[in-house]
């Protein structure tokens, strides 16, 4: 009993002191939940509103079909998910290897002037507005291509993707311990060696955490999408056409004056939450697999 | 087996910082050499000298030679990765890779290595394990249980395994009792005396007690000198300098 720690003041006796130092402790407790409260609370009034709201036109025509002309009633956003999920994918393999990448060279090597560079840079390029990516990716590869292309959606995306992870990685891999770097020199494993199968694989979980903030936040940009991806109301696998994206398509149904496109596009706002909370969750899962029990 | 090991005219610095002057110092095959003195003396430094990890921290220097079993690990043509598969070592504080399970920490210097051949492989994660002797403790949950899931004791002789799992010649340990309770500590010390069977043993240590228990040679360095060096109970009964005398009754350090 922790009362009994202070054996010069019993129970008895306990004075203004004590009694004002238990008020202060409920009072800052209650605080504290009272933040966390109200931290969750935008959270999950924006989910149930979307459930509200987007519930009603979910239906397996949603989930399967190309919208209908304007007019017809019906149609879906089959299209445009798909199309999220390439441009998502694109963004990926671009953003993944060059965010780690240079998150390694910044944490082992960043020392050098260079690296100081390299972290300025990708810290101005965490604050460049993502129009402004968009337009820049529009000038160096839709001019280029001259037509609007899923591919070009993917390079925004993927710019947008790398300073997060360049930092996230960075901080992980300073955050293991140098006596872990040294276990493996010291057994006569190479550098590059000891960078990629230990170090960086001591901060895994950490780096994917930085990775799925990276992911959920540009799955929902739209609008470096208006002038990359553009947009499209069929279906269209290829990379080098403008291809639909549910951000995009939800903008687009949204600003219309049908009301059967506006609930379309709250069940398009639903699924692109949905659908992100879901990605992450998966790669939480496949990741947290063949990590051994007790591990950090 | 283990070999013999030779340091000549060994300098160190941290930036402009001398740490270590003409050091020169044997280490006889098959025998426990103890390093001793007080804190910031270099003896940290002087081993870590002894499989080229000293050169891995940024602005640090070496010069002069360390010869192992007759050949100078300083020469021109010779990899430092060369160096420290035979020359393994056993850090202050228990450092197991934290990701890792019990398996994949032993096998680490093998695989990482290249090492393709589970059937041998499995071998001699057992015989290292039981050579620190850790196996009876955790043969049931070797690939299943973390390495940084064990006891600050076990987590020890697991670091032990994993170095002589790569069969090195020289063991050096730095001070690898230090984070230890006396139990694991004895344990350690009973696996050096083992150990010394199949390798040259160099062990620093902050106790005094340990190097007389253990060492067959102690020196005593102080101030980046290496002051007096000697068997082990010369050094404790009998010391030839003055300053050696005052350390080991205690009477400074």
């Amino acid at each position: 009993m922790p009362e009994n720690r202070t054996p010069t003041s019993p129970a008895s006796s306990r004075g203004l002191r004590y009694w004002w130092r238990l008020l202060l402790d409920r009072v800052v407790t209650v605080l504290t939940v009272l933040c966390a409260v109200l931290v969750l609370a935008p959270l999950v009034a924006i989910f149930a509103y979307l459930v509200y709201r987007g519930i009603g036109a979910l239906n397996w025509a949603f989930l399967t079909q190309t919208p209908k002309p304007v007019g017809e009633l019906g149609g879906g956003m089959a299209n445009a998910m798909v199309g999220s999920a390439i441009i998502l994918g694109i963004a990926s393999v671009i953003g993944v290897p060059l965010g780690i990448g240079s998150g390694i060279f910044l944490a082992e090597h960043g020392n050098q002037r260079f690296a100081q560079l390299v972290r300025f840079t990708a810290d101005v390029l965490n604050g460049v507005p993502s129009i402004v990516t968009g337009i820049a990716v529009y000038s160096l590869v839709v001019l280029q291509q001259k037509h609007f292309s899923g591919f070009a959606g993917g390079v925004a995306l993927g710019i947008m993707m790398v300073p997060t992870i360049t930092r996230t990685t960075e901080e992980m891999l300073l955050m293991v311990p140098n006596i872990v770097r040294e276990a493996s020199l010291g057994l006569g494993i190479p550098r590059w060696r000891t960078t990629l199968s230990v170090v960086l694989r001591t901060a895994t979980s950490g780096v994917i955490t930085g990775i799925m903030l990276a992911f959920a936040r540009v799955a929902g940009e739209t609008a470096p999408l208006l002038f990359t991806a553009f947009g499209n109301q069929f279906w269209s696998l290829k990379l080098n056409q403008p291809m639909a994206a549910l951000p995009l398509q939800i903008y687009v149904y949204a600003i219309s004056p049908f009301d059967d496109w506006h609930r379309q596009a709250w069940a398009g706002a639903l699924m692109l939450i949905v659908l992100i909370v879901g990605a992450v969750a998966a790669v939480r899962v496949a990741t947290s697999r063949g990590m051994v029990r007790g591990a950090a | 087996m283990g070999v013999g090991m030779e340091a000549r005219n060994l300098n160190a610095w941290f930036g402009p910082a001398q740490v270590l002057h003409g050091i020169s110092m044997d280490m006889a095959a098959n025998q426990v050499t103890a390093i001793i003195g007080p804190s910031g003396c270099g003896k940290s430094t002087f081993i870590r000298c002894l499989n080229r990890l000293h050169e891995t921290v940024p602005g640090a220097r070496v010069e002069g030679k360390v010869q192992v079993g007759g050949n100078d690990i300083y020469g021109r043509s010779v990899p430092a990765v060369e160096v420290r598969r035979r020359v393994g070592m056993v850090f202050q504080k228990p450092n197991p890779f934290p990701t890792m399970s019990i398996y994949d920490n032993v096998a680490a210097g093998l695989k990482l290595n290249g090492f393709r051949n589970r059937r041998e492989l499995d071998q001699i994660v057992e015989h290292s394990l039981c050579q620190a002797a850790l196996w009876d403790e955790v043969k049931d949950q070797v690939k299943k249980k973390s390495g940084a899931s064990l006891s600050g004791g076990q987590q020890q002789r697991l670091c032990i395994a994993r170095a002589l799992a790569v069969a090195p010649e020289v063991l050096l340990m730095d001070e690898p009792c230090s984070a230890l309770d006396p139990i694991s500590t004895s344990k350690i010390e009973e696996l050096v005396f083992e150990l010394k069977k199949d390798y040259t043993v160099v062990i620093v240590t902050h106790n005094m007690q340990q190097a007389s228990r253990v060492a067959d040679f102690t020196g005593f360095f102080l101030l980046g000198y290496l002051v007096e060096f000697d068997r082990t109970e010369r050094v404790f009964t009998n010391p030839a300098d003055k300053r050696t005398e005052d350390y080991v009754t205690g009477r400074f350090g």
